[in-house]
């Protein structure tokens, strides 16, 4: 005789056994996360493979004939410093924003000087307002962005460009708008960075 | 948010240190920074051997989203097909019965300009593309337009070789690496292209604006002659593009010249030719002895 309980989901009457199952099934997954942890590699690396795979975006197969793009790595590397502050180190501007450099079309040394300097600008930041919600970090990740891709553009001119500032204005709204959505996609890699992976005392 | 609770690390000296050393490395990196910028301005291929490897490994992704993107364009287009094939039919009915009778003419006339040119002893060239080519990636976030293409020396492709779309001017090779090149497309400030009017030669400069568009200024002042509509074509001079190569067509018009659009949007074209260089320069070092030949001695 199959005994019959009553469940509140969608599957209405289901055997004792199968919900039994179930239950092991979650109790297993849970236990297994007593001996587990994040693997080294990916909680120390994602942020930094993250940053890396979004600055490859021009082999994205979009084509623009004008800058509309928003700077995501740029972004990303300020979502980074914002979930996680501490995270990346002061100096992670510099290596990241010459690797962008090599990709983006920007005269090279440019997000090397520009990345580090935003770094710094964020650390003056958490001194002066410790305390922080989501419209003060969408603020201060537009006003970032705007400076950046400003000054981006007057270096792109000094070697060579001659692009009036205005070309910028509709790319800056669309990044400022980005924003939130380059946060959330920061926090899924910020789950898959926390993943318990590794195994411990076994 | 709360925040961070790592500011101040305690009693341990290492830990400080570790903090002083982070401000140090990164105002290292704000001055490295300013010297690179400093170095790629004063020599903007400085760094090319960077890209060029960076490009090289990073090509075959750029391949692989090229046939993506091309793809994706032709799903929805089939789509789209279906929906309207019989208005296509009827439609492409009547141009096959008015391509016959315009192909007769153009043999006609062909035959006639065939006569002409030997009467004038023009030597016919047909060029060659150097070599067939996918567009594997174009620069996004930053003003500056440069693409990047799936060849390089090996294929032949050499600096200053034009590109172009199926239907016209693409950009100019910048940088060569072993398998990829780096465009210097037609939008980019940087770019300045002799161009003509197609109909009757009115002579004018096509430079980019970054946004998509070229700016056309004419090479002499005056009424400005021209109209909205109007194609204007490479004028061969300056030696890199051979006449002929369709490039814009007016949208607006200024006071010394006009706002248009290219023809060739790279994003509408996934395989791009690239052609050898219209008429190589002279060597460098002979041009002082060839620049001072023709000069006739002054009459006394």
């Amino acid at each position: 005789m199959v005994i019959v309980r009553k469940s509140r989901g969608l599957g209405g009457r289901q055997p004792l056994a199968v919900l039994r199952r179930q239950q092991d099934a979650i109790n297993n997954r849970l236990r297994k996360r007593i001996n587990r942890a994040p693997s080294p590699i990916l909680s120390r690396g994602v942020p930094w493979a993250s940053i890396m795979l979004l600055g490859l975006v021009p082999f994205a197969p979009l084509f623009a004939s004008a800058p509309i793009m928003p700077p995501l790595a740029f972004m990303a590397l300020l979502a980074w410093r914002m979930l996680r502050p501490g995270m990346l180190p002061v100096w992670a501007g510099a290596p990241l924003g010459a690797f962008d450099d090599l990709y983006s079309g920007q005269p090279f040394g440019s997000a090397v000087l520009l990345w580090s300097l935003a770094m710094l600008a964020m650390e003056l930041v958490d001194v002066r307002l410790r305390w922080r919600g989501f419209v003060q970090d969408w603020a201060l990740a537009a006003a970032l962005i705007a400076g950046y891709l400003v000054l981006a553009t007057l270096v792109s001119n000094m070697a060579g460009g001659a692009a009036p500032l205005r070309t910028i204005v509709p790319q800056i709204a669309l990044a400022v708008i980005a924003h939130p959505l380059v946060t959330r996609l920061v926090a899924a890699f910020d789950r898959l960075r926390l993943l318990p992976l590794r195994k411990i005392g076994q | 948010m709360p925040p961070p609770n790592d500011r101040r690390p305690g009693f341990s000296r290492r830990a400080q240190l570790g903090i002083f050393t982070g401000y140090v490395a990164a105002i290292g990196g704000v001055l490295g920074g300013v010297v690179l910028i400093a170095i790629a301005v004063a020599d903007p291929g400085s760094f090319a051997f960077l890209r060029r490897g960076a490009n090289e490994i990073a090509a075959p992704a750029g391949t692989v989203s090229s046939a993506v993107r091309a793809d994706s364009r032709g799903f929805f287009q089939r789509i789209g097909d279906y929906i309207d094939a019989g208005n296509t039919n009827a439609g492409l009915r009547r141009e096959v019965a008015a391509a016959r009778v315009q192909q007769v003419r153009n043999a006609a006339l062909g035959e006639e300009n065939r006569r002409l040119k030997a009467l004038l002893g023009v030597v016919e060239t047909t060029e060659r593309p150097v070599v067939t080519t996918r567009l594997v990636a174009s620069t996004s976030a930053s003003t500056r337009r440069f693409a990047i293409i799936a060849a390089g020396y090996r294929q032949g492709v050499r600096v200053r070789m034009p590109v172009r779309g199926a239907n016209g001017l693409v950009g100019r090779v910048l940088e060569v690496g072993p398998n990829t090149a780096r465009v210097l497309l037609v939008t980019d400030p940087e770019n300045v292209v002799p161009v003509r009017r197609a109909s009757d030669g009115v002579a004018a400069f096509s430079e980019g604006r970054a946004d998509g568009r070229l700016r056309l200024r004419l090479i002499n002042f005056g009424i400005n002659p021209l109209k909205r509509g109007d194609v204007f074509v490479t004028s061969g001079s300056g030696g890199i593009y051979r006449p002929g190569i369709p490039v814009a067509q007016v949208e607006s018009l200024l006071a010394d010249g006009a706002i248009a659009r290219i023809v060739s949007d790279p994003a509408a074209s996934e395989f791009v030719l690239v052609e050898p260089v219209y008429q190589e320069l002279p060597d460098p070092a002979a041009t002082p002895v060839l620049a001072a030949s023709p000069a006739p001695a002054p009459p006394r």
